[in-house]
């Protein structure tokens, strides 16, 4: 049987057993990932995972049943379990009536992402290589552990529902990355190469040849032994430019999770949190300064969060969510649209067939600005350049964070000056955003592949198009 | 397949890839059984209920100096094979291990706990039921949150003659009760039984704290004296867990730890017990490696971390059971750490924010300082000193004369957690420990009320 007929099985049990309406998704992944250190290979593991998740509506409540199998009866199995879930969701009802979906067009139709060279098929060997070269080169030029590695993900989706929906979806994602640490007096000094986690996106091999993990070896692992001598990041408040990596950490946290309807509408309340907007402004809420414009982009070319429709079948779409600093959009589903009053989802994936698909960040970025980073230096008197992300926190409601970054230097007169170590900066949210004066053009659309959200705990792949920004006002340098 | 026992199941997997890699391979097996359900709830009704069942196996093989590992929830015959096969290739594709640390030998381990059939057996609809009774104790509120069961079943053979099997269960609630105004407070448990959680006192308890907490006040910030709720301080325990016990990170200096030398003050004891009566751990990991209670701290003394076996060859000790196929690169953490509390008397339930009379007593005697019943989102910036950030959630109050006096807004920290518990500044341990669960694995800890003499806010709730 193929997998559309295991989906179909799964759904028509569902129906049978009571279910108004029914969607399954069967998910076959293989994962690779490979970790060097200090010039040895650490890990090498290969991973697959096949299943099939169903999702079952019953009197106005959901149900979700996970099964490692994709036989008949064993599919047929997992529809009926899905709705018998829903029924027993139903006896604890939404006291306001039923949540139903908005409608959707019964979409049909494949999709692939870009992929050059496919991840999977470049010899271990070479990979190998690779990683442990960088590594013992960073090494060599001082780092006390130099840890190298990449991650690779190969994702075949199968996808029906009772609405007539039938999509197959292939996604291939990877990305690398390469890390000195120097043990210093009562202190750790981290550098990190292209980010903290490496660059990721939905593309083949070729985005880790771009990346060129060696030529970074050296440079690193330097500047990482130089940290442990640099002064302190000074505490105050000041102007601040933070560099693209950096940014694109900050969208995620304060703007993306921020724009999620289902935490707007209290459904993430016990644990990831709810969000400071509130939906009856959505339109005339003040965000960010005039340079702030966010996009929500799942047909980002080659970017970490695209795909050709999301995980409850409704096609990939561009929508603003911030425009010229006022808040427009969210990234919703069509159950949470529906609770809203909305008229659009389109933001919905799950980490695998055994979790039930949520409301997700996709590509969420910003457009370019008007400036370069070298502009946005000279015209900066008294400042503080910082880059790379070290550590991050935000409050529930997606308002309080603290951001610790891996480097920084001084700004004085317009030039760069002594590097710092330690820098931090925190702040509010909307406050910080409408404090950027600055915006470059340069814009890379980072990849995060760690976006921890749910429960049962899931994890998310983002991608987050992203450049350098000044700040003004912002408070830094916040120790413990 | 379904008929078969994850140690037999094990077996099959170690006879294939024997016959496949040769007689000189090291070769083991794991394979992990997990039925678990969720039933989620927000808005005071239920809006995603959860369930699967996997069953997940897992090979290594090492063979001529080379290691690849591999694994599948695809356990029908032939996938089995395919993955057998591809794991030979790739060893022997692989660049060469200098770490490889060898397998365990044939060595017993302790008994699993006996198994809840209550939590085997839960049907979505008592699960339901649960949900339904915490709703009704928050009353006029709203709740949000999650019940849980899962049923853990584990195989681990290999090549070497090691051979072991057992089993665990976990219920556990974890949620919210909050008001119009948005105050919110916590309940929050993990059990073996499901029979030990009574979800219309959680319901309850999070009502007080919320409606305790409604009305709160900006102060400004700087370094108090706190009370922390147990809640609290099973996130102190998971980061010193995962960046001070961690054995990877104590062998590259990363951590603070310093065997022999009295770290902490005399007061703390910290101990890792997966298989003790209050967590649901399995007595061994994936690499067979039996589980024992662990003394990480001893009347302050720092004493021992978490090890795999790479990573003990690396420190020359042993490995002692805290081997988990994820945690490769990062290291290995404890997983079930207590922090044991003093003899006392059994807590009672008591009006207001605090959770019960243990905690009570800790914050009468308090000049000025906070009780905090959460943290939240709390970021490493140093391993070194496990110099943490985050913020209190689900109720703060402020204390003065050991009085609670005013409820006050989330405060950001930045704070060493390890310095916390230094000589000197834990100047009361509750004596009431609760197992607390965690939203990943089977992880839990089991912690007191913690008073201490210093935590550094650094931020109030508007910046």
């Amino acid at each position: 049987m193929t997998h559309f007929d295991a989906a179909d099985a799964a759904v028509e049990a569902a129906l049978a057993a009571g279910a108004t309406y029914a969607d399954a998704r069967v998910m076959h992944r293989r994962y690779e990932s490979m970790s060097a250190r200090n010039g040895d290979v650490e890990d090498l593991t290969q991973r697959e995972s096949a299943g099939i998740g169903v999702r079952a509506l019953v009197g106005g409540s959901w149900g979700f049943f996970g099964v490692p199998d994709l036989d008949d009866a064993l599919a047929r199995r997992a529809g009926a379990r899905a709705a018998e879930i829903a029924a027993a969701s139903a006896t604890v009802p939404n006291r306001r009536g039923g949540q139903g979906l908005i409608p959707s067009e019964p979409e049909v139709g494949s999709w692939a992402s870009e992929c050059r060279i496919d991840p999977l098929s470049v010899p271990l060997s070479e990979k190998g290589d690779l990683l442990t070269s960088a590594t013992a080169e960073m090494r060599k030029q001082g780092a006390d552990i130099a840890v190298g590695s990449y991650d690779i993900w190969d994702t075949r989706k199968w996808f029906v529902s009772s609405e007539g929906h039938r999509i197959d979806q292939h996604v291939r994602e990877c990305g690398g990355a390469i890390t000195s640490t120097v043990i210093g007096d009562g202190e750790t000094q981290v550098r990190s190469y292209p980010s903290r986690r490496g660059q990721f996106g939905t593309r083949g091999w070729e985005l880790v040849e771009e990346t060129d993990l060696g030529a970074h070896a050296a440079r690193i692992a330097e500047e990482a032994r130089a940290l442990t001598r640099a002064p302190q990041c000074p505490a105050g408040e000041t102007t601040v430019i933070i560099g693209g990596e950096q940014l694109a950490l900050q969208i995620h946290e304060s703007v993306g999770h921020a724009i999620e309807l289902d935490r707007i509408l209290g459904w993430e309340a016990a644990y990831a949190g709810t969000s400071w907007l509130d939906l009856s402004r959505l339109g005339s809420l003040r965000f960010g300064s005039e340079l702030m414009n966010i996009v929500i982009d799942p047909t980002y070319p080659g970017a970490l969060g695209s795909f050709g429709w999301d995980d409850e079948g409704t096609r990939a779409h561009k929508r603003d969510a911030v425009r010229n600093g006022v808040w427009t959009g969210v990234l919703a589903g069509r159950e949470s649209a529906a609770v809203a009053g909305l008229d659009y989802g389109g933001s919905v994936r799950a980490d695998g067939w055994a979790r039930l698909p949520m409301v997700r960040m996709t590509n969420v970025g910003l457009e370019p600005g008007p400036h370069t980073l070298e502009e946005m230096i000279a015209a900066t008197d008294d400042g503080i350049y910082m880059d790379m992300n070290r550590s991050w926190s935000i409050d529930d409601r997606r308002l309080n964070f603290q951001f610790g970054c891996q480097i920084a230097y001084e700004i004085k007169n317009g030039k760069l000056g002594r590097m710092l170590k330690n820098p931090t900066y925190t702040g509010i949210g909307p406050r910080f955003w409408a404090s950027m004066d600055m915006l470059s053009s340069d814009i890379v659309a980072w990849g995060t592949p760690n976006c921890g959200k749910g429960q049962p705990g899931q994890t998310g792949h983002t991608g987050h198009p992203s450049a350098p920004a000044r700040f003004t006002n912002v408070r830094v340098g916040v120790r413990g | 397949m379904s008929d078969q026992t994850e140690l037999e199941l094990a077996a099959r997997v170690l006879e294939l890839a024997r016959a496949s890699a040769g007689p000189s391979a090291d070769v083991d097996v794991s394979v992990n059984r997990v039925a678990l359900a969720l039933t989620r709830f927000a808005n005071s009704y239920i809006h995603q209920n959860v369930a699967d069942t996997t069953t997940e196996v897992q090979l290594r093989i090492h063979s001529e100096g080379r290691t690849a590992s591999a694994s599948s929830t695809l356990a029908g015959a032939d996938a089995l094979g395919e993955m057998v096969e591809r794991t030979v290739a790739v060893a022997k594709a692989s660049p060469v291990d200098p770490g490889w640390p060898g397998l365990i030998g044939p060595t017993p381990v302790l008994p699993s706990h006996d198994i809840d059939e209550a939590i085997v057996d839960a049907s979505p609809a008592d699960r339901a039921s649960r949900v339904r009774d915490y709703i009704e104790a928050v009353g006029d509120l709203t709740a949000a949150g999650y019940f849980r069961t899962r049923y853990r079943s584990s195989a681990y053979a290999n090549s070497a003659g090691q051979a072991v099997s057992g089993a665990c269960t976990e219920a556990a609630l974890d949620a919210i009760a909050k008001t119009a105004s948005l105050s919110d407070g916590v309940a929050r448990q993990a059990s073996r039984r499901i029979a030990d959680i009574d979800c219309a006192v959680h319901g309850a308890r999070a009502a007080a704290k919320a409606r305790a907490w409604d009305g709160a006040v900006e102060i400004e910030p700087g370094a108090y004296e706190v009370v922390l709720e147990p809640t609290a301080v099973a996130d102190v325990l998971y980061c010193l867990g995962n960046f001070g016990f961690n054995g990877k990170l104590v062998n590259e200096h990363q951590s603070f730890l310093e065997f022999g030398s009295r770290q902490m003050d005399g007061s703390v004891t910290l101990v890792d017990d997966g298989v003790s009566a209050f967590a649901s751990g399995l007595p061994f990991d994936t690499e067979g490696t039996p589980r024992r209670r662990l003394v990480l701290v001893e009347n302050g003394v720092s004493r021992d971390a978490a090890y795999d076996r790479r990573s003990a060859a690396e420190a020359g000790v042993a490995g002692n059971g805290y081997a988990e196929a994820e945690n490769a690169a990062f290291g290995m953490s404890p997983g079930n750490i207590r922090l044991e509390p003093p003899a006392g008397p059994a807590p009672t339930e008591v009006d207001g924010p605090v959770s019960n009379s243990s905690v009570l007593e800790l914050v009468a005697r308090v000049g000025r300082g906070l009780l905090v019943t959460d943290h939240f989102y709390t970021r490493c910036l140093d391993p070194r000193r496990v110099l943490m950030t985050g913020l209190t959630r689900n109720g703060t109050w402020l204390i003065e004369d050991g009085e609670i006096v005013r409820p006050v807004k989330n405060m950001r920290f930045t704070q060493s957690y390890s310095e916390s518990l230094g000589p000197g500044n834990v100047l009361g341990i509750g004596s009431d420990a609760i197992a607390l669960p965690y939203n990943y694995g089977t992880n839990s800890a089991t912690a007191p009320g913690l008073h201490l003499a210093a935590w550094n806010f650094t931020g109030g709730a508007s910046g």
